[in-house]
């Protein structure tokens, strides 16, 4: 009989499934069709390995990360298991902060003990005086240091704080979590990555993992922006493809002057680039007003759902 | 008896036909506003949760789950001419599929068994 570990507890898993043997102990997850189909019941094993029948139908993203169904799984072997939105939080000390833009800083982390983060995911920052906010990852996996990027938001209630702050400085990070990951299972599939303004920065971490597996496939980066100085990586970027012949950098800019080759409308030059990607696994990042309608083109310019990976951000409201 | 959901393969052939399904859905401009400013991904979880349903497939849809999930649009303006658009794609994207005239017909009664829920009456 396997043991199942489950937010300190210890329950005997004889031939039933785990989400029964939780019910049995008084622990209830979310459940609807019992039979492996709506996926309400997912949960994440933390230590030891998932059942992989358990994993049927799950998107590869959440496979790798340990993640199945409560209700198909039977267990053979010990397994300590989450609930799918209870994440770890580790302690970072800031290593550094740079200016990569007037409004946007990139903020480099080095967590305490281990970190296991693919390069695209996001953690959400945590303030000691409770104030939570998620940022993506621009590092590739396994990357000992964190980094972040962050557009200061006049008037905003973390990002000024986090661009500001100094060497040495602690913080609480909470996750990794998100699905805008490289997939390492696809190494011939051409990638579309697109984001606008920090959108960039998962989109990054995604592209510095695929050229870390050697991606045997073109690999096309769209950056919208308003203005120029709002490429901010546009020096690192140009280098990156001149260097690897796989990949190509379209900068989209809104208000590039007349005749410079990086105006252009960020929506039509991502539709543009997916329309002569046959095949493409798409990643949009950045906020949904924009991404929203481009998702809606990708996915009505033929792209199946489950190749299209949107990662938008919110911002809080100002206060 | 198998049901549909069985013969078309189960939970990845729904994902393909989720895909056919919604691409019609926000190409029909009957009813794509409605369908505006959504979580596309949510909205497909939503839709293969349906489309397992009305293919006969494991579910716990509930009409209370429909009347909630369609209170808002309700109040937008959804009506009979929208769920008739809905159930006519239904059926084009069953079409696609290879499926038999008797087989739409018995989706198309399973789907006009929560029209009332979703039309909120």
């Amino acid at each position: 009989m396997a043991t199942l570990t489950w937010q300190g507890r210890t329950i005997a898993c004889g031939d039933e499934s785990v989400l029964d043997a939780l019910a049995r102990e008084g622990v209830t997850v979310p459940s609807s069709c019992r039979a492996g189909a709506c996926q309400s019941c997912l949960v994440r094993a933390v230590a030891g390995t998932a059942p992989s029948s358990a994993q049927k139908g799950l998107r590869a993203s959440l496979v790798e990360q340990g993640f199945f169904l409560a209700c198909q799984a039977t267990l053979t072997d010990d397994l300590t298991a989450a609930p799918a939105d209870d994440l770890p939080v580790t302690r970072a000390t800031v290593l550094r902060v740079e200016r990569a833009a007037d409004d946007v800083a990139r903020v480099f982390l080095r967590t305490d003990g281990a970190f296991e983060a693919r390069g695209g995911q996001f953690v959400h920052v945590m303030r000691d005086d409770g104030l939570t906010r998620p940022y993506s990852l621009a590092n590739r996996s396994g990357d000992g240091s964190l980094e972040l990027h962050v557009r200061r938001v006049a008037g905003g209630a973390m990002s000024p704080w986090l661009c500001d702050l100094a060497a040495g400085a602690t913080l609480h990070l909470r996750g990794p979590s998100g699905e805008c990951v490289y997939r390492r299972d696809r190494p011939t599939q051409p990638l579309v990555l697109a984001g606008t303004g920090t959108g960039l920065a998962p989109l990054l971490g995604v592209l510095r993992d695929a050229l870390d597996a050697g991606h045997g496939a073109p690999i096309t980066l769209v950056h919208g922006a308003r203005t120029l100085a709002g490429l901010y990586e546009d020096d690192a970027l140009r280098a990156m493809a001149a260097r690897h012949p796989m990949v190509r950098y379209e900068p989209a800019v809104l208000d590039a002057p007349e005749g410079d080759p990086r105006r252009g409308d960020f929506r039509a030059r991502v539709a543009a680039v997916v329309k002569a990607t046959k095949g493409a696994r798409v990643h949009l990042c950045g906020p949904p007003e924009t991404l929203r309608p481009v998702q809606r083109d990708t996915f009505l310019a033929g792209v199946p759902l489950g190749d299209i990976a949107a990662d938008l951000f919110v911002t809080a409201p100002s206060r | 008896m198998t049901t549909l959901y069985e013969q078309l393969g189960g939970a990845p052939a729904v994902d393909a036909a989720v895909d056919i399904f919604y691409r019609k859905v926000l190409a029909d401009e009957r009813i794509e506003r409605f369908f505006d400013a959504v979580d596309m991904q949510a909205q497909a979880a939503k839709q293969k949760a349906f489309l397992t349903m009305v293919f006969g497939g494991p579910n716990h849809y509930t009409g209370v789950d429909m009347r909630r999930a369609h209170a808002r649009l309700v109040t937008q303006g959804l009506n009979d001419s929208h769920f008739d658009a809905v159930v006519e794609n239904l059926a084009a994207t069953l079409r696609e599929l290879g499926v038999g005239d008797a087989q739409i017909a018995e989706v198309a009664r399973i789907a006009e068994s929560v029209r009332g829920d979703v039309l909120g009456r």
